[in-house]
C-alpha cells in the first residue's frame, strides 16, 4: 500500500516546480518594485505637481473698492459692513423645520424657501448657502439671539458700496452694478468672475472703475476631495482700490439739489481759476443705494416712466439752445473781427427785417439805442441780430469753439455730450441745404441749431471771468493709492488771447445785467457789494412762434403746457471785484431766465461765497464749523 | 474506518512541538503586522481609533488562532482537510442565501461583532481540500488526465459562487492559487497549458456573471483614459499619491493624498499608496523586502517537510500571501484592475487576517512536523483507491 520508492523522485519534482513558483513570485515582486521605482523616482517630479494641484485651490479674495470724498473729507461712496444670512446644510437635521424656524425671525418668502430647496439640493452640503442678503441690524439681532436654536444658521459679513448722500451725489458718483457675461469675457482682470463682484456703472464710479477696483487677493487653501477647505496655506490681501477725492464741496451740492428742488434741470459751478467743479448737479435724481443693492422693479419702472429722465445727467449730457447767454460770445467775436467797436450802437425798433422775413426782439416795440453793453445788460436781440449779420456765422462759430462749446470739455464723468456749434458745412453735410444768412442772425442770439451744455456754459462764463484763462472742468483733487497721497494736477490751462478790454466790455455787460435797474436779472441780484454777481440770462424758445401769435400777443410760459415752455437759463459769476465761482443753471422748461434760473443762479452764488473759508469771517461764521481739512475728514475709515 | 490505524505515527509529542515552533517565521509575520498598525494609525490622523485598536486585537486573536492550529498533530488536519474544505463551501452557500449586501455585493455573514467573509476561508479550504487531495495521488496516476477532473470541481465550485456574489478578486485569486497547487503537485505541463486553454475559453462565459461596476472596472484598466472622474480617477489619485511620496515620503500623517480623501478606502485596500506616499520608496521598498523574506522562508519550509500534503499546504498558503500581495500592490499602481483585494497583514479587516494566520498556522504546523517521514495515504474517493490498489 506505501509507495516509499516514488516519494523522493516526486518530492524533487515538488521541489522543482515549487523553486520555479518562487523564482516567478521574486521576479514578479521585482517588478512591482521597478514600477515603484519609476513612480516615486523618475515621475516623482510629475505626480508631486498633480498633488499640490489636487491639494491646493486657489481662491480669489474680493478686493475693497476704492472710497470717494468730497473736498473737505466727507465720505461719498463707501464700503459698508453688510450682513447675510447663510445656512449649511450638513448641519441641520431637519431643512423644512429650519427654514420654517428662520422664517419665523425673519422675513423670507414663498420664492426664496423654494429657491433655496432647489440650491441646497444642488450644492455640497457643507457650502453655506444664502438665505438672505442685507439684513437690517434687528433682523441680525433676532437672528443671534435665537441661534442656540437655529444650528447651522449664521450671519456672514460682507462689504457692500454705499452712497452716504444718496440722489444728491446721484449723477456725480453714479453706482456700482454686477458685472455682466460679456464684461466677464471683455476684461482680464481675474476678480471679474468673483460671485456678487460688482463694477462701476456710471458717474465716477464708471470712469476711475479702474482705479477704484483693486485687485483681487488670493488665498491658497487645501482642500480635500470634495472640495472641503482644511486649512490656509498662503495669503496675500490684494490690493484695495484708490481712494479718490474730489474737487466737490457735499455741502454746496446738498444745497444746490435741494434749491433746484422739483424742477428738471442741470447746474454747474465752478471754480473759475482751477477749473474745480464744485457742484454738479441733475435734477430729479435717484437713489444709488437702490442700484448698488439691486433695485425693485416697482422703483425702476417709477424712474424709466419719469418724463423729467432721472437717469440722464442732464449737466453733461443735456444739450440745450444757450439763447441769449451765448451773446457774450457774439460780442467777444464781433470786438474781434474789428468791424464792431465798443462804441458801435444800433437801434433797436423791435424787429429786424432780412428779405422778406421779420426777426423780432424779445421786447415788443424795442430797446432804442443801445451800446454793446447796454444790448448786454438788457439781452436785446435786435442788436445782436445786426452785429451777427455784420461778421458772419465764421467768426461767431470760431468763438463758440475757443470757449469750448461744440466739443467735449473733458470733465472726468462718462457719456459727456458735445454739444454743437453750426457751421455751413455741418448743415450741408447733416441736413443737407445750405446756409442761408437769416439763420446767422438766429445763431447769433444762441438759438437755431447751436447747443450746449450746462458744464460748457459754466467752463464759457468761467473763462470770460478769469480773463480768457483756458480752464478746463477738473473733478478730482487727489488719489489715495497704498497709503501714499497723490495730488491731481489737471490739465494746464493756458491763455485764449482774448484782449482785456474785450473781456472788459462783456464783463461790465453782465453786471450791469444783474446791478442796473434796467438789466434783467435785478431782481435777482445779489446787494451786498462784497459778493455781488455777475450773470447773463437766456430762455431758450423750444416752439416756433407764428407771426399771427405774435400779432394777438405771445403766450406767456405760465399758459403753456410744461413741455412746450422755454428753458430758462443763467450764467453768471461772483464776486464782482475778484471774481472766483462761477455757475450755470439751465431749467428745463423753466419759463424765463430772468425769472425762473437767475434767482436759483443767486442763491447757489451766494451759498459758494458763504462757504468759502476766505469769506467766513466777513460772515461771522466760525471757522471750526465749516472747515475741514481733507486729512482730518477721513473719519469714516 | 478506522483512519487512526492507517496512520504511520511518527510525529512529536505536544511539548516537544511546542519546542519546535518556528519563532523566526512568527517574527517575519509580526513585522508587516506592526508595520500596518502603524499606517491604520495614521490613517486615523495619529489616533488609536477606529482601526489600529481593532487592527490590534484582532492580530492577537489571529496570533493565537495561528499557534494553536501549529500545535495540532499533522495528522487531524490531514484528517479533517475536505472537512474544512467542505466547511468553508457551505459557509459560502451560505453568504449566498443568508448574506447581508454591502457596496453591492453580498460577501460577508454577521457573527456576532464580527463579519465573516467565507470567500477569504475558502482560499484556506481550498488549499486544504487540494493538498489532501493531491497527498493521496501516487507518482504515476499524476500522469492520468482523469486525475485532474476532481481538483477542477473542487476549484470551480468555490470560484462558482464566489462569482455569483460577485467578486471578481477573490474568484481570480481561488483560479490562480488552484492551478498553483495543481502545478506544484507535479502536473505535466502541457496538460497545464492545456488547463490554461481551457480557462481562457471560460473568460467569455465568466463575463456574463460579472456586474456592471465590475466590467467597468475591468473595461476601465483596458483603457484608463477613458474615464478619468469616475472609476479611473481612483487609480489616477492612487498614482499621484504613490509618484509624490518620492523617495522618503511625506511623513506619517503628512500624506496629503489619503488624508484629504483623495484615495479611496485609504485603510483597505488602498493602505499601500498611502504607505508608500507617507513613507516613500524606502517604506515601500521595505515591505516588498519583508513580503520576499517571508515568501522565501515559507517555500524553505515547504521544502523541508518529507509530506506531499506537507508541502503543498504549506507552498499554498504562500503562493496565497504572494498573490495578496501582488495583485493588491499592481492594482494600486494601475497594473490590474481595481478588485477588492487588501494588502495581507497591513490592511484593516478581520477576514483576510485571520485567512492569513490560520494559514501560517499550518505553516508553521507543517515546520514542527517537517521529519514525519510518511503518512499512509487514505483516498476518500472509491475510484481512486481502487485505482491505487490495482498498482499495488
Amino acid at each position: 500500500m506505501v509507495k516509499k520508492a516514488n516519494a523522493p523522485d516526486h518530492n524533487k519534482l515538488v521541489s522543482r516546480r515549487s523553486l520555479i513558483v518562487g523564482g516567478l513570485q521574486v521576479a514578479l515582486l521585482g517588478g512591482l518594485a521597478g514600477r515603484l521605482y519609476q513612480l516615486q523616482v523618475v515621475d516623482s517630479d510629475l505626480y508631486k505637481t498633480l498633488s499640490d494641484e489636487n491639494r491646493i485651490n486657489l481662491q480669489l479674495l474680493m478686493p475693497l473698492r476704492g472710497r470717494i470724498f468730497d473736498r473737505f473729507g466727507y465720505e461719498l461712496a463707501g464700503n459698508r459692513q453688510s450682513y447675510r444670512l447663510v445656512i449649511i446644510p450638513e448641519q441641520v437635521n431637519d431643512m423644512q423645520l429650519a427654514l420654517e424656524s428662520v422664517s419665523r425671525l425673519v422675513v423670507l418668502s414663498e420664492d426664496d424657501q423654494s429657491r433655496l430647496i432647489e440650491e441646497i439640493k444642488a450644492r455640497k452640503s457643507f457650502i453655506p448657502i444664502t438665505l438672505r442678503e442685507n439684513l437690517t441690524w434687528s433682523e441680525v439681532s433676532r437672528i443671534e439671539v435665537n441661534a442656540p436654536y437655529l444650528p447651522g444658521v449664521s450671519i456672514e459679513s460682507g462689504k457692500s458700496r454705499f452712497y452716504t448722500f444718496g440722489s444728491e451725489t446721484a449723477h456725480l458718483v453714479g453706482y456700482v452694478g454686477s458685472v455682466s457675461q460679456s464684461e466677464i469675457k471683455k476684461s482680464e482682470d481675474p476678480a471679474f468672475s468673483l460671485p456678487g463682484f460688482q463694477i462701476g456703472k456710471t458717474g465716477i464710479e464708471n470712469r476711475f472703475d479702474d482705479q477704484l477696483r483693486g485687485q483681487a487677493g488670493n488665498r491658497h487653501v487645501e482642500i480635500n476631495a470634495v472640495g472641503r477647505v482644511i486649512r490656509e496655506l498662503q495669503r496675500d490681501d490684494g490690493l484695495s482700490g484708490d481712494d479718490h477725492v474730489l474737487t466737490i464741496d457735499i455741502g454746496l451740492q446738498q444745497y444746490t439739489m435741494s434749491r433746484l428742488g422739483n424742477e428738471s434741470a442741470g447746474c454747474v459751478v465752478i471754480d473759475i481759476h482751477t477749473g474745480e467743479v464744485l457742484s454738479i448737479v441733475s435734477a430729479p435724481a435717484f437713489d444709488p443705494n437702490s442700484f448698488a443693492s439691486g433695485i425693485s422693479k416697482q422703483e425702476w419702472d417709477s424712474i424709466i416712466e419719469n418724463p423729467r429722465f432721472p437717469l440722464n445727467n442732464k449737466a453733461i449730457s443735456g444739450q440745450y439752445p444757450p439763447g441769449s447767454t451765448f451773446k457774450m460770445l457774439v460780442a467777444l467775436a464781433a470786438l474781434e473781427s474789428g468791424l464792431v467797436g465798443a462804441n458801435t450802437t444800433h437801434f433797436c425798433e423791435g424787429h429786424i427785417e432780412l428779405g422778406d422775413t421779420k426777426f423780432h426782439c424779445w421786447k415788443p416795440g424795442g430797446h432804442g439805442r443801445l451800446s454793446m453793453e447796454g444790448a448786454i445788460e438788457r439781452s436785446c436781440d435786435v442788436y445782436f441780430y445786426e452785429i451777427a449779420k455784420r461778421i458772419g456765422l465764421e467768426r461767431i462759430s470760431n468763438m463758440a469753439r475757443r470757449f469750448g462749446f461744440g466739443s467735449l470739455n473733458g470733465i472726468d464723468l462718462p457719456n459727456e455730450k458735445e454739444g454743437l456749434v453750426p457751421t455751413a458745412l455741418w448743415k450741408k453735410n447733416n441736413i443737407g441745404e445750405s446756409w442761408r444768412l437769416g439763420e446767422t442772425l438766429i445763431v447769433g442770439i444762441g438759438q437755431g441749431y447751436l447747443l450746449a451744455t450746462p458744464l460748457q456754459l459754466a467752463v464759457m462764463v468761467s473763462r470770460i471771468a478769469n480773463g480768457g484763462i483756458g480752464i478746463t472742468p477738473k473733478l478730482v483733487r487727489a488719489i489715495h493709492r497704498n497709503g501714499s497721497f497723490i495730488q491731481e494736477s489737471g490739465k494746464a490751462a493756458t491763455p485764449m488771447n482774448i484782449p482785456s478790454e474785450h473781456l472788459a466790455i462783456v464783463k461790465r455787460g453782465m453786471e450791469r445785467v444783474t446791478n442796473s435797474p434796467t438789466g434783467t436779472a435785478y431782481a435777482a441780484r445779489i446787494e451786498n457789494p462784497r459778493f455781488a454777481m455777475a450773470g447773463k440770462t437766456g430762455s431758450s424758445q423750444v416752439r416756433r412762434i407764428s407771426e399771427s401769435e405774435r400779432e394777438l400777443g405771445v403766450q406767456k410760459n405760465e399758459d403753456l403746457v410744461w413741455k412746450e415752455r422755454d428753458h430758462a437759463l443763467f450764467v453768471g459769476y461772483a464776486p464782482l471785484d475778484s471774481p472766483r465761482y462761477a455757475v450755470s443753471v439751465v431749467i428745463e422748461h423753466g419759463g424765463g431766465g430772468a425769472s425762473t434760473a437767475a434767482p436759483i443762479a443767486r442763491d447757489i452764488l451766494m451759498e459758494v461765497q458763504r462757504r468759502d473759508p476766505a469769506n467766513h469771517e466777513d460772515l461771522r461764521i466760525p471757522i471750526s464749523a465749516q472747515y475741514h481739512n481733507i486729512n482730518s475728514g477721513r473719519k469714516n475709515s | 474506518m478506522n483512519l487512526e490505524s492507517g496512520f504511520y505515527l511518527q510525529g512529536p509529542r505536544f511539548l516537544e512541538r511546542l519546542t519546535k515552533i518556528n519563532w523566526l517565521f512568527i517574527l517575519l509575520i509580526c513585522c508587516p503586522a506592526c508595520i500596518g498598525f502603524l499606517m491604520l494609525y495614521s490613517a486615523a490622523g495619529g489616533s488609536m481609533d477606529p482601526w489600529a485598536k481593532a487592527q490590534i486585537i484582532r492580530f492577537g486573536i489571529g496570533f493565537f488562532v495561528m499557534v494553536a492550529i501549529a500545535l495540532i498533530d499533522i495528522r487531524i488536519i490531514l484528517r479533517f482537510s475536505y472537512w474544512g474544505y467542505a466547511l468553508s463551501l457551505l459557509l459560502l452557500l451560505a453568504v449566498e442565501i443568508l448574506g447581508s449586501s454591502a457596496m453591492g455585493a453580498q460577501r460577508w455573514i454577521a457573527i456576532g461583532n464580527f463579519h465573516l467573509q467565507p470567500s477569504e476561508l475558502m482560499k484556506i479550504g481550498l488549499i486544504l481540500g487540494l493538498a489532501r487531495y493531491f497527498s493521496g495521488i501516487t507518482h504515476e496516476n499524476m500522469s492520468k488526465i482523469r486525475v485532474y477532473i476532481i481538483p477542477i470541481i473542487l476549484i470551480l465550485l468555490p470560484v462558482g459562487l464566489v462569482l455569483r456574489q460577485p467578486d471578481l478578486g477573490t474568484a481570480v485569486l481561488l483560479v490562480l492559487i488552484g492551478l498553483a497547487i495543481v502545478f506544484l503537485a507535479g502536473i505535466r505541463l502541457w496538460k497545464m497549458l492545456l488547463c490554461l486553454g481551457f480557462l481562457v475559453g471560460a473568460v467569455p462565459i465568466a463575463w456574463q456573471f460579472l456586474r456592471e461596476y465590475q466590467k467597468v472596472r475591468v473595461l476601465n484598466f483596458i483603457n484608463p483614459e477613458s474615464d478619468s472622474l469616475g472609476a479611473g480617477y481612483h487609480i489616477l489619485q492612487s498614482k499621484i499619491a504613490l509618484g509624490s511620496g518620492g523617495v522618503f515620503g511625506k511623513g506619517l500623517m503628512e500624506g496629503s493624498q489619503s488624508h484629504l480623501n483623495f484615495l479611496p478606502e485609504k485603510q483597505t485596500d488602498f493602505i499601500f499608496t498611502m504607505l508608500a506616499e507617507e513613507l516613500g520608496l524606502a517604506g515601500a521598498l521595505g515591505v516588498i523586502l519583508l513580503y520576499l523574506l517571508i515568501i522565501g522562508y515559507g517555500t524553505f519550509i515547504s521544502w523541508r517537510s518529507n509530506i506531499t500534503f506537507g508541502r503543498l499546504l504549506s507552498i499554498g498558503v504562500i503562493v496565497t500571501f504572494f498573490l495578496y500581495a501582488f495583485v493588491n500592490i499592481s492594482m494600486v499602481m494601475g497594473l490590474l484592475p481595481v478588485v477588492g483585494v487588501p494588502l495581507p497583514l497591513i490592511s484593516y479587516g478581520g477576514s483576510a487576517m485571520l485567512t492569513l494566520m490560520v494559514g501560517f498556522g499550518f505553516v508553521l504546523n507543517v515546520w514542527i512536523n517537517r521529519d514525519i517521514k510518511s503518512i499512509k495515504r487514505q483516498g476518500y474517493f472509491p475510484v481512486l483507491n481502487m485505482l491505487d490498489s490495482k498498482k499495488s
